[in-house]
């Protein structure tokens, strides 16, 4: 077990806890082995967002919280050789780079080496109307609609040779999430890119870590049946990843969560469809085989992962413009709280269609049924439980314009003069929809371009 | 042996994910020897069934039988997903507990 190699999560997706890294870190460093860093930065949508706000500032366009992400660990981890991996280009990786040099300069570290890959951004580059689409988006006449973005997940191959040319940190946009993992497995043991179990070991375990704190219990702790120790400071996790690609999962000793057989589990199967084929750009990973052991306090022992050759083809999402959503909510409660709510979502409802400002609407009584019900509010229609002390009621309306958005929002508001007798509490809000569609994009036609530069040069 | 009904939630927990319109529960019972009876009743069409009313088209189960777990795929469950469902919950985060709220039969202790 003397060949390890750590690997450390401090973000699973761009809104996460920003204090996760400096903990993870500090284990990083104690443990004395050679180690990297990533956070993942970039939901499906995430991208398209960012694209917008590169549109309005050409210097925006990346994780807004990237310097703030940065600045308690970037000396330490220079300082450790602890490269620091991640998606949080988002849009606009060179930008982002220009972030962190200043950051680095300022901090009194301006030989830092900053890698940035570009590439994923297909917007430009390939015609998408030719290219056959991915999973259930086949079918869909897409000729008038507008394009925001268009982005390949690109691999670990281009992240792995900023390293192999030094860079200390490593800025990328779309990149799959388990290759924020893989690259610095792929560095240090000199795996190469058909090595498919050891990939298949390294997209298991950036698999496991790509969600932060879902592997250490996030949306993991249930009280008084799945408790943890202190919430409110779930510690990040780390690998421990030998040449085999066998791997311990742990997290810094001095956090709060949970590392043990069913974190792993619940997490190994996240967003899995075939557990023997889950796709990465890098490999196939087959977790059929897998089984785990815990084998110390918030230590769980994972072997038999296995890997088949990567696909031939790159997954790309593209982002369209989409119609926009009203939404608004008001309250009842106390006496008749079930029968005042039911009125309202229908005279809501109602109040909608006679004005023609939804090309859908859907009515929720929360505190009766909201998440787990249909737009036609199947479950709350035919609810006939006992009668709760409060109901929000929520309207939400996909319309054409955002005007027609409004107008219907704003019928929330107008129930606290028109509504049922008690009524109060309205929010309500507009917010713009995108439309999301994949395809598969052959590899050639999504070249990468590394440059890494010290952070005095990046200007 | 008597058997008594419990929800799923007495038994076993699960984790929701998404991609697309399309959603994945995985289940898992704490005690291993639990894993059979699992499987013999938390069927497929069981778990569609719970989905019927979103409009889901389909469920497959994985059976992982070395780790003790299950992974539930079921199509068309989203409302069109995180980009086009009217739903709060767009990403369908919830709705391991709704899997979690489906009984089962098992032997009292």
């Amino acid at each position: 077990m003397s060949d390890l190699f750590l690997v450390g999560n401090a973000s699973g997706f761009s809104g996460d806890r920003i204090d996760a890294a400096p903990p993870v870190v500090r284990a990083l460093v104690k443990s004395g082995k050679p180690a990297a860093l990533f956070f993942e930065c970039l939901a499906e949508r995430t991208i398209a967002l960012a694209q917008i706000e590169k549109r309005r500032d050409p210097e925006a366009g990346y994780e807004p919280m990237l310097e703030r992400l940065l600045d308690p660990i970037l000396v330490d981890s220079a300082k450790a050789g602890i490269p620091i991996l991640g998606n949080f280009g988002a849009a606009n990786p060179v930008a982002a780079a220009r972030c962190v040099a200043k950051l680095a300069r300022r901090l009194g570290i301006p030989d830092l080496r900053i890698g940035v890959v570009t590439g994923d951004d297909v917007s430009t580059t390939v015609d998408l109307g030719n290219l056959a689409a991915h999973e259930a988006d086949a079918g869909f006449d897409m000729s008038s609609w507008t394009m925001i973005s268009a982005n390949a997940y690109i691999g670990a191959a281009p992240l792995a040779e900023a390293l192999a040319r030094g860079a200390q940190v490593v800025v990328a946009g779309r990149t799959s999430d388990p290759s924020l993992a893989i690259a610095p497995l792929m560095h240090h043991f000199g795996w190469t890119e058909d090595d498919w179990p050891a990939l298949g070991a390294g997209a298991a375990c950036g698999h496991l870590l790509e969600c932060g704190s879902q592997v250490t219990g996030g949306v993991f702790w249930d009280p008084g049946f799945k408790d943890i120790p202190d919430p409110a400071n779930i510690g990040f996790p780390i690998a421990e990843v030998a040449r085999d690609g066998t791997m311990v999962i742990t997290k810094p000793e001095d956090t709060g969560g949970i590392v043990d057989l069913r974190s792993i589990k619940e997490q190994l199967l996240y967003e899995v469809h075939d557990p023997a084929a889950y796709l990465t750009p890098d490999v196939v990973m087959d977790i059929t085989g897998a089984s785990m052991e815990q084998v110390g306090h918030d230590r769980v022992a994972l072997r038999g992962v296995r890997g088949h050759a990567r696909p031939d083809r790159l997954k790309v999402t593209a982002c369209y413009e989409g119609s926009w959503l009203g939404e608004g909510e008001v309250s009842v409660a106390g006496p008749n709280t079930l029968a005042r709510a039911r009125a309202t979502a229908d005279v809501l409802l109602q109040r909608v269609r006679q004005r023609g400002l939804g090309r859908r609407a859907r009515a929720d009584l929360i505190g009766i049924s909201a998440v787990h019900d249909s737009d036609d509010g199947a479950i709350w229609r035919s609810y006939d439980g006992p009668e709760p002390p409060e109901i929000r009621i929520r309207l939400a309306v996909e319309s054409a314009t955002r005007d027609d958005a409004d107008q219907a929002a704003r019928e929330v508001l107008a129930m606290l003069c028109c509504g049922t007798a008690g009524t109060s509490g309205a929010r309500w809000r507009v917010t713009p929809r995108l439309l999301t569609r994949s395809f598969l994009v052959p590899r050639e036609m999504v070249p990468t371009e590394v440059r890494v530069l010290e952070a005095r040069a990046w200007n | 042996m008597e058997l008594i009904e419990v929800p799923l939630h007495a038994v076993a927990h699960s984790r929701a994910g998404d991609k697309g319109n399309r959603g994945n529960l995985s289940l898992m019972p704490y005690d291993p020897a639990l894993y059979p009876l699992l499987a013999e009743q938390v069927t497929e069409e069981r778990v569609l069934a719970l989905f019927a009313h979103r409009g889901a088209t389909r469920c497959v189960r994985y059976d992982l039988p070395l780790i003790h777990a299950f992974n539930f795929v079921i199509d068309d469950v989203l409302e069109g997903g995180v980009n086009g469902s009217l739903n709060l919950d767009g990403h369908g985060k919830s709705l391991s507990f709704r899997l979690l709220s489906l009984t089962v039969r098992i032997p009292r202790q």
